[in-house]
Formats: structure tokens, C-alpha cells, sequence
């Protein structure tokens, strides 16, 4: 089996997916990753939990580190032109209210109907919720970005998640190291492979049967 | 008689917090929205029994001679949060959105008390818990939301289809002090925050019995923009200020 992709490379990919003009919120992790492979020619506006629309990249020296300018990763960020400020009641009626375009999130679980399971690791309760439940309901589009199985090879993408849901059929594409899977409503539609990997090899790391149109691609990075 | 919220000192501010209050602190993560001075005069006040409402509980200080954590600084100067009052015993129940996990060895005193059976902890989804202090604030008892529909966020909770999506229905959290953190303020207690340090201060200035601001620095009456007031005075009952009002026997 060919090699894996790395979390780079995996929100590279992810940040394929970002539209010009899009308000885009990103989860911790390999989410907030994907910030920095904007395409060139296209202008996205990031949505942070905690009142901020429209922030830049991510600061890079600790001149540039400002206490009030973080984003809901905690990460330092920098401004940018035509960036606003509010409070987490405004900033959640946005997640809500349905006017995010499309949310990132990690996972640990998702299901073959597109719930994602990622906020409880069991025997780790509490588990923190965050934003993150807000953000599978709430968002238009819902990109699940993860490695394809857990470190002991166990498959993520399951038949029925066994970990708490953060929310039931909100996942519409499941970016891994290995494949780009779409979700819907004949179930898991498998889009890509990553390069060096067959349809075969991810359906063996997959519970729940892949459906494998004639179009399948290699990921292009 | 001219109006003035301005408290000269942080303790007298927080003087009649009673036994089993229900207290909202703002803050997110490690912006300088945590409204420190606050926190520590109601450390040295005392009260028990409290009920602390935020994004997390708080880390509390490092443990004595414990080395400082590695990496750069990760939060503002004299920084203290939520976790003070729970290491200091002043906290039976945390109503939160991101707890944070508690890993062997590196246990905050919330996971220690957890552990123990000595800490309650209610969680909510963040947004959830912004919009239950919203209500609280605006007069709205309960709200139907999607958010957790289907998960365990819905348990015990009533459940109902509207427009063919079930919801789940979340009452407004009541709470009798809510202290915020903000840059400048008014005599009449208005308020201008700074970047992402409004987050929940924002939200719950206004959403208890009597809302305690600690801010920067006092302007003059008029010298804030109409135009650019983000928390208006109504909402705010006293403020400290950083610059003008004292710590007493810090």
C-alpha cells in the first residue's frame, strides 16, 4: 500500500472545496490547517466562535501575538481588512442561523448516514462539546477532515457510530489520508483515492459498503 | 446627584456574592477577555457553594515550585480564571461548553473534584449557552434549537418536530452576578470591548441581577461613539477599573 497523506496535504485538499466568497468556520486541529492553502483567485472569509468574521492568517511572531485577537483554536491570528467583532450570541445566530456556507471539523467516528461522532473519546468524560454541535447543525455544507482509521488501524468510518454524536446526518464529504468520500442518501459515494491507493484498499480500512462510481479520481494535489 | 457605577475598589464590588450564587464569567481560551481582577476579589471574598457559568471552568494557577508550562506565554498579564475559585473550594457545579480533558498527571483541579464526586458539571453545546444567557437577558423563558437533537444534549430535555426537524427545547439560564471583562467604560456604564475579548463578556453583560464590569480604563461621559457602543449602560450595574479602582490586600 502506497503511502499516506499527511495533515498538510489533507487540508490542502480540504481547501480545494473553499469557493470564492464563502464565510468558512474551521475546527481545531487539521481544520485550522486548511487556512493556509487559500487558492489564489478566490477570497474566503473565516468565522471564528468567538466573535470574530473576516480574521487573517496566523501569527508568526510573538510581536504579531495580540490577546485580544485569537481565534476559537486559541491560536493567534492577525487582522485583516474588513474584519468585524462581536459577541458570542451574534456570533452563534450566524451558526445557527444557517449563514455559515461551509464548516471543517475533525472526527472520530462518522457514519455511513453522515453522523459525525467527535466531541467524547469514551472513559475521557467529560468530552468537550465546544462550538462544534452548533456547527453540525447549523452550517450549509459540513467537511469532516481525518485520518481513515485510528492508530490501532480500526476503521472511523463505520455502519452506526458507537461514540456520542455531536449531531445525527450532517456530514456531506469525508476528507481522510487515504480517499474523499461524499455523502448521500444511496450512502457513501467514494470519490477519489489518494495517489498509489485502489477502491479496493480503502474499502478494506471502510465498514460500510462503498459505492464506486465509474468516475472515481486520484486526488490531484 | 450625578450617576456613577464606578466601584473604587474590586472587593467592594463583589462584597454581597452570597453562598450558592449563580455566577456568569466571561472569556474565551486565552484572549484577554477574563475578567482576572474580578475573579481574584471574589477568591479573597470567599463565597461558597457558587455556580460558575463560562466557556470552560478555568485552569486555576500552576501548583507551588511547579515549573511555568512549556511553549511561549499563553496568557495576558495578571491573568486569573474560574479556576481559581474552583481550587480554592468556592464551586459545586460548572455549567460549560469545552471542559477540556483531563489527562493523568495533568489534572486541573475541575477534573480533580470531578473525579472525586465533589463537582457537578453541566455541558452545553456553546451555542446553547450563549443563547440561554441571550434569553435570560431578553426576557425569553425557553427556546426550541436543533442543536443536540438526536444526541445526549436531549435527554430528560422535552423534544418537538417543527417544520419537519426535531428540536429540543432549552430554558434561559438565570443567574444573580455576571461578571465581564471589557476596555473602556462610562460612568453610566457603557461599555467598548477590544477584538475577540467581547466574546461571552458581551453576551452576558445584562444577562444576570446585577451585571459587575471590569474594564481598562473610564472615559469621560461622551467620549465613546454612540454609533460604536457595543454593551449599552442599561446592562451594566457596577464597574472597576483597572487603572482607577483597587485590589485590597493583593
Amino acid at each position: 500500500m502506497a503511502e499516506r497523506l499527511d495533515e498538510q496535504t489533507m487540508a490542502l485538499r480540504v481547501a480545494r472545496e473553499f469557493d470564492n466568497g464563502m464565510v468558512v468556520n474551521l475546527g481545531v486541529g487539521i481544520p485550522t490547517l486548511t487556512a493556509n492553502y487559500i487558492p489564489e483567485d478566490k477570497e474566503v472569509i473565516f468565522q471564528s466562535e468567538n466573535g470574530c468574521l473576516g480574521y487573517g492568517r496566523a501569527a508568526q511572531t510573538e510581536a504579531e501575538q495580540d490577546f485580544n485577537l485569537i481565534n476559537a483554536s486559541g491560536q493567534f491570528v492577525v487582522g485583516h481588512l474588513g474584519m468585524c467583532f462581536f459577541d458570542h450570541a451574534e456570533s452563534f445566530s450566524m451558526i445557527r442561523g444557517g449563514h455559515i456556507d461551509l464548516c471543517v471539523l475533525g472526527g472520530l467516528q462518522v457514519s455511513e448516514k453522515g453522523d459525525l461522532a467527535n466531541w467524547l473519546i469514551p472513559g475521557r468524560e467529560p468530552g468537550s462539546i465546544g462550538g462544534g454541535m452548533d456547527l453540525a447543525f447549523g452550517a450549509a455544507r459540513l467537511i469532516v477532515v481525518m485520518t481513515h482509521t485510528t492508530k490501532e488501524n480500526e476503521p472511523k468510518i463505520l455502519k452506526e457510530c458507537s461514540y456520542a454524536l455531536t449531531a445525527p446526518r450532517c456530514v456531506d464529504l469525508v476528507v481522510t489520508d487515504i480517499a474523499v468520500i461524499q455523502v448521500t442518501d444511496k450512502g457513501l459515494v467514494l470519490k477519489e483515492t489518494a495517489p498509489g491507493w485502489t477502491a479496493k484498499e480503502v474499502q478494506a480500512l471502510t465498514e460500510p459498503k462503498l459505492i464506486i462510481p465509474p468516475d472515481l479520481k486520484t486526488m490531484s494535489l | 446627584m450625578s450617576i456613577n457605577k464606578l466601584y473604587d475598589s474590586f472587593d467592594k464590588a463583589v462584597a454581597d456574592v452570597f453562598d450558592g450564587a449563580v455566577i456568569l464569567i466571561g472569556g474565551f481560551g486565552p484572549a484577554d477577555g477574563c475578567p482576572s481582577y474580578l475573579i481574584r476579589a471574589l477568591y479573597r471574598q470567599g463565597a461558597k457553594n457558587l455556580t460558575l457559568v463560562s466557556n470552560g471552568p478555568g485552569r486555576g494557577r500552576p501548583a507551588p515550585g511547579a515549573p511555568p508550562p512549556p511553549g511561549p506565554r499563553r496568557s495576558p498579564p495578571n491573568y486569573d480564571d474560574g479556576g481559581l475559585l474552583i481550587q480554592n473550594g468556592q464551586v459545586i457545579k460548572c455549567v460549560c461548553a469545552f471542559p477540556g480533558h483531563g489527562r493523568p498527571g495533568m489534572m486541573s483541579a475541575f477534573h480533580q473534584l470531578l473525579a472525586e464526586g465533589k463537582m457537578a458539571v453541566e455541558l452545553v453545546p456553546q451555542g446553547t449557552l450563549a443563547e440561554r444567557i441571550r434569553a435570560a437577558k431578553a426576557g425569553i423563558p425557553a427556546f426550541y434549537t436543533p442543536t443536540g437533537a438526536g444526541t445526549v444534549i436531549e435527554k430528560g430535555k422535552e423534544t418537538r418536530m417543527i417544520d419537519g426537524k426535531m428540536h429540543v427545547l432549552e430554558h434561559a439560564l438565570k443567574a444573580d452576578f455576571a461578571l465581564v471583562r471589557a476596555n473602556k467604560a462610562d460612568r453610566w456604564g457603557n461599555l467598548v470591548y477590544q477584538g475577540t475579548s467581547r466574546n461571552f463578556n458581551g453576551a452576558m453583560a445584562g444577562a444576570a441581577k446585577v451585571t459587575i464590569a471590569e474594564v481598562n480604563e473610564m472615559v469621560a461621559l461622551g467620549e465613546l461613539n454612540p454609533e460604536g457602543i457595543a454593551t449599552p449602560s442599561i446592562y451594566v450595574n457596577r464597574i472597576c477599573s483597572r487603572k482607577d479602582s483597587r485590589e485590597e490586600g493583593a
